[in-house]
C-alpha cells in the first residue's frame, strides 16, 4: 500500500461502511420522510443511513492517518483466506435452497453435508457419502417422524408429492 | 413474603415433567457444546430456535436457557483439562486450572470450577429472583422518550465494554438497526428495503441472520486453521477439596460471585467480561501472586464463580426490560417474539408461569450441571475426540433445515449464505458481528419508540431531555460514550483486553 494509506483495514472497512450507507438511501429514496412530528417509514432510516456514512467516514479518515494495529494486521496477514472453504460452505447452503422445493429434503440435505464436506482437506468421499446419509437419516427420524415438520422427503421431480 | 409465593408458583412449573426434560436437554445440550470448541452457544441456540415453535414458550425458554448457562460449566472442564477453553468465558480458567491438572490436580480443579459455579450461580438466580419485579415495576412507569433513551443507552453501553474498535461497533449497531428495518413499516404498511420480492415482505428472518453471521461465519473462521486435535488428557482423580484448598476459595467465590452478578447485568456484560474482571482482581488481592499462572486455585475459583454468576445476572435485563446485553440473550428475545411474547417489563405480571418457572428452572438446572459434570467428565472428554471435519457438516445440514422450516421460505436460506459470507467479510474487517445482532433486535422497537415521542413531544426534539429519567439515561450514554473514546482511557482498556 502506498504510504498515504496507513491502516487498509481500516480504509478498507470505512469505504464499505459509506457504500452501505448510499446504499441504504438509495433503496429507500421513494419512501415518505414524512416530518418530526409524524415521521414517514423513510425517516429514521435516511437520519441511520447519514450516521452510518459518518461513522464509515470517520474510519476511513482515520484509516489514513494513523496505523492502527500494526502487529494485528501483520498476524491476520499470515493467515489465509480460506476460499474453496468459503465458497463450498455458501455453495452447499445455496444448494440446499434451490433443491429443497423440487428434490425434497433428503437430496437437499445429503447434497448440503456432502458440498460443505468437501470444505475439508480431510475430505473423502466415501467419509463424505456417509456423513451425508447419516443426517439425512436423522433429519428424517427427528424433523419428519419425531417434531412433524410438513416436509416431504421427495419432492415432486422425484415422484414425491 | 412474596416472593417465596412467587418462586413456589416457579417451582410448580418447572417441576413439571415437560419442563424437567426440557431442563435437562438445555444443561446436556450445552455442556456438550461448551465442551466442544468451535460451536458456542449462539450457533446452538440459533438452531434450536426453530424447534422451539412446538414447544410452549415456558418450556423453550427453560431450554434456551440452560444451553447458556450449561455452556459456561462445560467450557471450563475442556480448559482444565486440555487447556482448550471451550468457551470465551473460561478462557482464564485454562490459564490455572490447567496448570493445576498438569501438577495432577485436575480433580481439584474440576470440583472448585463446579462448586463456584454452583454457588454463584445459586446467588445470582435469587438476585435475579428478588431484583427482577422491582426493575419491571419501574420501567412500566416509562413513557415512549424513556424507552427510545434506556435503548440508546442500551446499545451505548454493550458498545464500550465490548473488545475492540469504539467506533467500528458503533457502526455495526447501527448497520443492524437498519437491517432489522426490513419488511413492512408498522404504521403505514409500506415495505422497506425488501427489493420487491414477495417472501421479503416480512423482513429479514432473524434467525437466518443469526445462523449467518454467527453458525456459518465460525465455520469458515475454522476451516482457516485446520490442525490435528491432539488430545492429552490427564487423569482425573481426587475429585474432593482438602481442608486448605476448600479454606483458599471461599474468598474468591464470593467475589467473582459479587463481581459476575454486577457485570451481568450491565449491558455488553455477561460470562466472559466477569471471567476476565474477576482473575485480573484475584491475582491484586492474592497474598501470593507469584503462584498465579502456576496453578493458583484462586485463578480457578474467581472466574468460574464469575462467569456463571454473570450468565445468570444478565438475564435481569432480559426479562425485565426487554434489552439484550449480550448475542445471547438477542436470541432469547427472539425467541419470545417468536412465540408470541412482548418482550418488556409486562412481562413479569402478565406471564407470571413463564418468568418465576424460567427463574425456578435455572436452580434446577445449575443443580443438574453439578451432577452431570463430576461423575460424567470422562464421557465429556472422549466427545472432544470427535474431528471438527466431522462436526461441521453436520452443522450445515442443521442449519438449513433449521432456517428453511421457520417460514418454508427459501430466502430465508439464500439470506443465510449472505450473511455467512458478508459476516465473513466483516470479521476480517475486524467488526464483529455481536453488536449487529443487537442492534437488528432492538431497532424496530427503538423506531417505534422514537416515533411516539416525537408524537406525544409535537416533533420537539428537546423531550429527550427535558424529561429528567431520559435526560440522565441519555447523560450516562454520552459520558461512557466520551470515556471510552478519551485517548489515556482507550489505552487502558487496550491493556485490560489484552490481559
Amino acid at each position: 500500500m502506498g504510504r498515504f494509506v496507513r491502516s487498509p483495514k481500516d480504509v478498507v472497512t470505512g469505504l464499505l461502511l459509506i457504500f452501505l450507507g448510499a446504499w441504504f438511501a438509495w433503496l429507500g429514496s421513494d419512501l415518505p420522510i414524512g416530518r418530526a412530528i409524524r415521521m414517514g417509514p423513510g425517516y429514521f432510516p435516511l437520519v441511520l443511513c447519514g450516521i452510518l456514512a459518518a461513522l464509515g467516514l470517520i474510519i476511513l479518515l482515520t484509516g489514513l492517518a494513523f496505523g492502527g494495529d500494526a502487529e494485528a494486521d501483520e498476524d491476520a496477514r499470515r493467515i489465509a483466506i480460506p476460499w474453496q472453504g468459503l465458497a463450498l460452505i455458501t455453495l452447499s447452503v445455496v444448494v440446499f435452497g434451490l433443491a429443497v422445493r423440487p428434490l425434497g429434503l433428503g437430496p437437499a440435505m445429503g447434497l448440503a453435508v456432502f458440498i460443505s464436506a468437501a470444505a475439508s482437506r480431510r475430505f473423502s468421499l466415501r467419509s463424505g457419502a456417509l456423513m451425508a446419509a447419516i443426517m439425512v437419516a436423522f433429519a428424517w427420524a427427528v424433523f419428519i417422524k419425531g417434531l412433524g415438520l410438513p416436509l416431504p422427503m421427495l419432492g415432486p421431480w422425484l415422484g414425491g408429492y | 413474603m412474596e416472593i417465596f409465593d412467587h418462586l413456589a408458583l416457579g417451582f410448580s412449573v418447572a417441576f413439571t415433567f415437560q419442563n424437567l426434560f426440557y431442563c435437562f436437554i438445555g444443561v446436556l445440550l450445552g455442556t456438550l457444546i461448551g465442551v466442544l470448541p468451535g460451536l458456542g452457544p449462539v450457533p446452538t441456540i440459533a438452531m434450536l430456535l426453530p424447534i422451539t415453535f412446538g414447544l410452549p414458550p415456558v418450556s423453550a425458554l427453560i431450554m434456551l436457557a440452560g444451553i447458556y448457562y450449561g455452556a459456561q460449566y462445560g467450557g471450563s472442564t475442556t480448559a482444565i483439562l486440555i487447556n482448550l477453553p471451550g468457551e470465551s468465558s473460561s478462557v482464564v480458567t485454562a490459564i490455572d486450572g490447567y496448570q493445576m491438572a498438569r501438577q495432577g490436580r485436575a480433580g481439584a480443579a474440576l470440583a472448585t470450577a463446579a462448586l463456584g459455579s454452583f454457588f454463584a450461580g445459586s446467588v445470582a438466580t435469587f438476585l435475579l429472583a428478588v431484583f427482577a419485579p422491582p426493575l419491571a415495576e419501574i420501567a412500566l412507569k416509562f413513557g415512549p422518550p424513556e424507552y427510545f433513551s434506556l435503548m440508546v443507552l442500551g446499545l451505548v453501553a454493550s458498545v464500550s465494554l465490548a473488545s475492540g474498535s469504539v467506533v467500528k461497533a458503533l457502526a455495526m449497531v447501527v448497520l443492524g438497526i437498519l437491517l432489522g428495518l426490513s419488511g413492512q413499516d408498522v404504521y403505514t404498511g409500506t415495505p422497506r428495503f425488501t427489493f420487491d420480492i414477495v417472501e421479503l415482505a416480512d423482513g429479514i428472518e432473524f434467525v437466518a441472520l443469526a445462523m449467518g453471521l454467527f453458525g456459518l461465519v465460525e465455520i469458515i473462521r475454522n476451516l482457516e486453521d485446520e490442525h490435528t486435535r491432539t488430545v492429552m488428557v490427564q487423569k482425573v482423580q481426587g475429585l474432593m477439596l482438602s481442608k486448605e484448598d476448600f479454606k483458599r476459595i471461599i474468598a474468591p467465590v464470593l467475589r467473582g460471585t459479587i463481581l459476575g452478578s454486577f457485570l451481568g447485568i450491565l449491558p455488553g456484560g455477561g460470562a466472559m467480561l466477569s471471567s476476565f474482571a474477576s482473575y485480573s482482581v484475584e491475582k491484586r488481592v492474592s497474598k501470593y501472586p507469584q503462584q498465579f499462572g502456576k496453578g493458583a486455585i484462586e485463578g480457578v475459583a474467581g472466574p468460574e464463580s464469575a462467569n456463571n454468576a454473570g450468565a445468570q445476572t444478565s438475564f435481569i435485563p432480559m426479562l425485565t426490560l426487554g434489552i439484550p446485553s449480550n448475542p445471547v440473550m438477542a436470541l432469547m428475545i427472539g425467541a419470545l417474539i417468536i412465540q408470541g411474547i412482548v418482550p418488556g417489563p409486562n412481562v413479569v405480571n402478565e406471564q407470571p408461569n413463564l418468568f418465576w418457572g424460567i427463574i425456578a428452572s435455572m436452580w434446577i438446572g445449575n443443580f443438574m450441571l453439578v451432577v452431570l459434570n463430576l461423575p460424567l467428565i470422562g464421557i465429556w472428554v472422549r466427545l472432544l475426540t470427535v474431528p471438527y471435519h466431522i462436526l461441521f457438516p453436520l452443522i450445515i445440514g442443521f442449519c438449513c433445515i433449521g432456517v428453511y422450516s421457520v417460514n418454508n421460505n427459501v430466502y430465508d436460506v439464500y439470506a443465510m449464505a449472505a450473511f455467512g459470507v458478508f459476516g465473513y467479510l466483516l470479521v476480517k474487517l475486524d467488526c464483529e458481528p455481536a453488536p449487529l445482532l443487537l442492534g437488528f433486535i432492538i431497532g424496530p422497537m427503538l423506531e417505534e419508540y422514537l416515533r411516539r415521542a416525537m408524537l406525544i413531544s409535537r416533533g420537539d426534539p428537546s423531550v429527550f431531555v427535558t424529561r429528567p429519567l431520559s435526560a440522565v439515561m441519555l447523560g450516562i450514554a454520552v459520558l461512557a460514550l466520551t470515556l471510552v473514546l478519551l485517548p489515556s482511557v482507550r489505552k487502558k482498556r487496550e491493556e485490560a483486553f489484552k490481559e
